[in-house]
């Protein structure tokens, strides 16, 4: 290899698709780390703090495409507090300096403010593609810049994000020539929509294949959109809701019958059963369908959407399907690849929602089964053995049982079982998450048997810190541990030091690590970040004075090159 | 549903529930687990920081039997930060589901109405009243009645309750009625005689 030019070397790198084998042809010599680093156009940093902007953009000056993601995981969940960090302008800033050709742009868990909005849409002349996923920190107005200066955009992508509202204009400010548009998500907003200036847009974009609405978006003003863009492919309804007796009703019922392309439908917001009917002609051909936004939408009337779409790859609806919607998902939807059930009753008993019955039903149903997020109320060992041996393709495999640390009912006894059969027997298991009553056992199977597993979550479980060696022990793809409310603690944590500088970060909260702990696997570990959220305000005043032994209430540890950071806030030590 | 058997009611009692007194106790393990306290260095409950005098901060009525539709002591499910693990986006979007049906005597058809969409009850019978066009709203002294203008028929709005007994709308605090009421219907007056209306209180005037 080392006498072909570097051309040739350069094309065949082109066939080499992947982040991770692209980072490993480059460690093998010093000709193909410059090849290599020359001709990446994409990068992804799976933690903004792992590394700076400058570094990322000087080794890789010919980048078209970036993604960063910031917050840790459980930032989801109100576990990390609002200004701990992950902010986007940095790498906004870099990018602008250093490769102006940038495209596409992919923020996940970061905080992005309107001026970074805007140097973003000032400074790239070619850029294509805007994904937000679960940021924070903008508004409407940062989107009126990327509208005005973007030209040729073809992507905005908002999904999640927290935005807040100044007015409905920014659809208005995609210039009349803007006619580039491939994809437009905005379903997180809160505000009012300008019908007239996005039904404009919708009517001038001929290559639009997506468009997901807000909630804000009425059906009235939906018929007007769907009337002009019936090459759709996937579509998020606004509002789904309108009095039967109206034409605006009649006129939806008849909207959807010309998609011929139409595979994905999702939004939904507050869809009222009869105005559902609208979407029965299209179900045939759907393949992706999201009703988890529909808490009107009852059993009966799932099942009568659910059965007429055979060819569905990805369901996401909530528990109020019921077992019984469940099984008719089994055996309508025989290619269903991806499955989430969510809580429709987050803090109340539940007395219509899923068990092991439905879960057991769609693993028989579905062959194709490899992606699943379950809550519910309860799960047997029974269950999770009959699931494991039906479907050993899982990849993501996350049960949620709401009651934390329940048992198995049936036979009281712990889930360990259950969960170390799904690891047994699903090789290519990546993503797992945990719940239920769970002793160390479970995770020396998980150690032992879960070669691939990527991303471990893990709440209310385990007896001592056995159970978190026995991961840590195992697992060598490992890359992200989370923990919450489990008897981890010093002696775990330290154990195995050198684990997490193979894996991207780890996070426990209400375990039982220690000051001393943290500040020994610190001095141990220099390239790793040993960030304590202390959010006690009492205590942060007297850092100093706090006894090793005082137990920690969250930790975040990941490895960089780039040292402790200098945007941390007040409650937030590195050590 | 009165039993005289004595054996007989303790077993509905617990039929009801699925559980007998012991396992229904609040205590700091996990329900089902046999190990004992100490063993658990950080119990589920401690965690929570809960004070086991205080039961009555999952609905603000204290006398809530530990009964849930699981089967399970109940008191365990409060609101534990980021517990279950679901979006804020997804909650906020969600709210707490407190759709109900709204069944009327004599419509085959049922609606749902979400009751955390209205700050009181005039919003309430305001949106009925909406829903089935028709009606208007008729206020007596200690009531409130939907009129059909059609047909002249009277009708009582009425809700069934978490312990299964339809009741007078009107009689109880607004909050405590979104969190007791399973569903509405809309009785017509002549059936409505059974339910007699309750000695007035204040809080049936309107909010």
């Amino acid at each position: 290899m080392t006498y072909f030019p570097e051309e040739v070397v350069e094309h065949i790198f082109d066939f080499v698709g992947s982040h991770r084998d692209r980072n490993t042809v480059s460690t093998v010599c010093k000709a193909w780390y410059q090849v290599e680093r020359l001709s990446r156009r994409t990068v992804f940093v799976g933690n903004c703090y792992a590394i700076g902007p400058e570094r990322v953009m000087a080794r890789f000056p010919g980048i078209n495409s970036l993604s960063v993601k910031g917050k840790p995981h459980f930032a989801d969940f109100n576990l990390v507090p609002y200004d701990w960090g992950g902010f986007a302008l940095p790498w906004i800033v870099a990018a602008a300096r250093l490769c102006p050709g940038l495209e596409e742009l992919r923020l996940k868990r970061m905080v992005v403010t309107d001026d970074g909005l805007e140097l973003l849409a000032r400074s790239f002349p070619n850029f294509k593609s805007l994904v937000l996923i679960s940021c924070e920190g903008f508004s409407t107005d940062g989107l009126a810049a990327i509208a005005t200066y973007c030209r040729g955009l073809r992507e905005l992508d908002l999904q999640e994000n927290e935005v807040e509202d100044h007015g409905c204009q920014w659809l208005s400010f995609f210039p009349d020539s803007c006619t580039s548009l491939v994809s437009l998500n905005f379903g997180c907003l809160k505000g009012e929509v300008n019908g007239g200036a996005l039904e404009r847009l919708v009517a001038r974009c001929p290559n639009l294949r997506s468009l997901k609405l807000s909630p804000a978006v009425s059906v009235e003003s939906l018929n007007k959109i769907l009337a002009r863009a019936s090459h759709l492919v996937d579509l998020g309804t606004g509002s789904f809701a309108v009095d039967h007796r109206t034409d605006v009703y009649h006129t939806l019922m008849n909207s959807f019958p010309k998609f011929k392309s139409l595979r994905n439908l999702s939004g939904f917001w507050d869809a009222s059963p009869c105005c559902l009917r609208a979407v029965y002609p299209v179900c045939t051909s759907l393949t992706v369908l999201n009703l988890s936004y529909a808490p009107a939408i009852q059993g009966d009337d799932l099942i009568k959407i659910i059965c007429l779409c055979f060819k569905l790859q990805k369901l996401w609806v909530l528990d109020s399907i019921g077992d019984k919607g469940l099984a008719v998902v089994a055996s309508t939807c025989k290619e269903l690849q991806e499955l989430r059930v969510f809580p429709c009753d987050i803090y109340g008993a539940g007395t219509t929602s899923v068990t092991e019955e439905g879960l057991l039903a769609v693993s028989s149903g579905c062959p194709k089964l490899n992606s699943l997020l379950y809550f519910c109320y309860q799960m047997t060992n029974a269950a999770l053995i009959t699931v494991a041996k039906n479907c050993p393709h899982f990849t993501r495999f996350r049960l949620c049982i709401l009651d934390p640390g329940k048992p198995d009912p049936v036979t009281n006894q712990p889930l360990d079982e259950g969960f170390g059969a799904i690891v047994r027997s699903c090789k290519n298991i990546r993503r797992l998450s945990l719940s239920g009553r769970l002793t160390d056992q479970v995770f020396l199977y998980i150690g032992m048997y879960a070669e691939r597993l990527e991303m471990l979550s893990i709440a209310f479980a385990g007896d001592s810190d056995k159970g978190m060696i026995y991961v840590l022990n195992g697992c060598k793809n490992l890359r992200k541990l989370e923990i919450r409310d489990c008897p981890f603690g010093d002696i775990a944590l330290l154990k195995n030091v050198a684990k997490y500088e193979t894996m991207r970060s780890l996070w426990m909260s209400s375990c039982d690590v220690t000051l001393g702990g943290c500040k020994a696997l610190a001095a141990k570990m220099p390239r790793l970040n040993v960030e304590i959220i202390n959010e006690n305000e009492e205590t942060y005043e007297f850092e100093e004075n706090l006894s090793d032994r005082h137990k920690l209430e969250k930790i975040y540890v990941y490895r960089t090159v780039a040292g402790p950071r200098n945007d941390a806030p007040d409650f937030v030590w590195t050590l | 549903m009165s039993t005289t058997e004595t054996g007989n009611s303790s077993t509905t009692e617990s039929a009801v529930s699925g559980l007998d007194y012991e396992e229904t106790q609040l205590t700091l393990a996990p329900p089902g687990g046999s190990r004992s306290e100490l063993e658990r260095k950080r119990g589920f409950s401690e965690g929570l920081g809960l004070s086991l005098e205080t039961k009555d901060f999952l609905s603000g009525s204290s006398d809530e039997p530990p009964i849930s539709g699981a089967g399970e002591p109940s008191a365990a499910k409060a609101q534990v930060v980021g517990w279950p693990p679901v979006r804020s986006f997804r909650r906020n979007v969600l709210k707490s589901c407190t759709y109900v049906k709204v069944a009327v005597d004599g419509t085959p058809y049922l609606r749902k109405v979400d009751l955390e969409a209205y700050a009181g009850y005039q919003q309430l019978l305001t949106a009925l009243e909406e829903m089935f066009t028709c009606f208007t709203a008729r206020n007596y002294p200690n009531e409130r009645r939907l009129v059909d203008p059609v047909n002249g028929t009277e009708y009582v709005p009425t809700y069934e309750d978490k312990d299964g007994d339809w009741m007078l709308i009107g009689d109880v605090p607004w909050k405590m009625f979104v969190a007791s009421c399973k569903r509405l219907r809309l009785m017509k007056s002549s059936e409505a005689v059974d339910l007699a209306p309750r000695t007035p209180t204040g809080c049936i005037t309107a909010r």
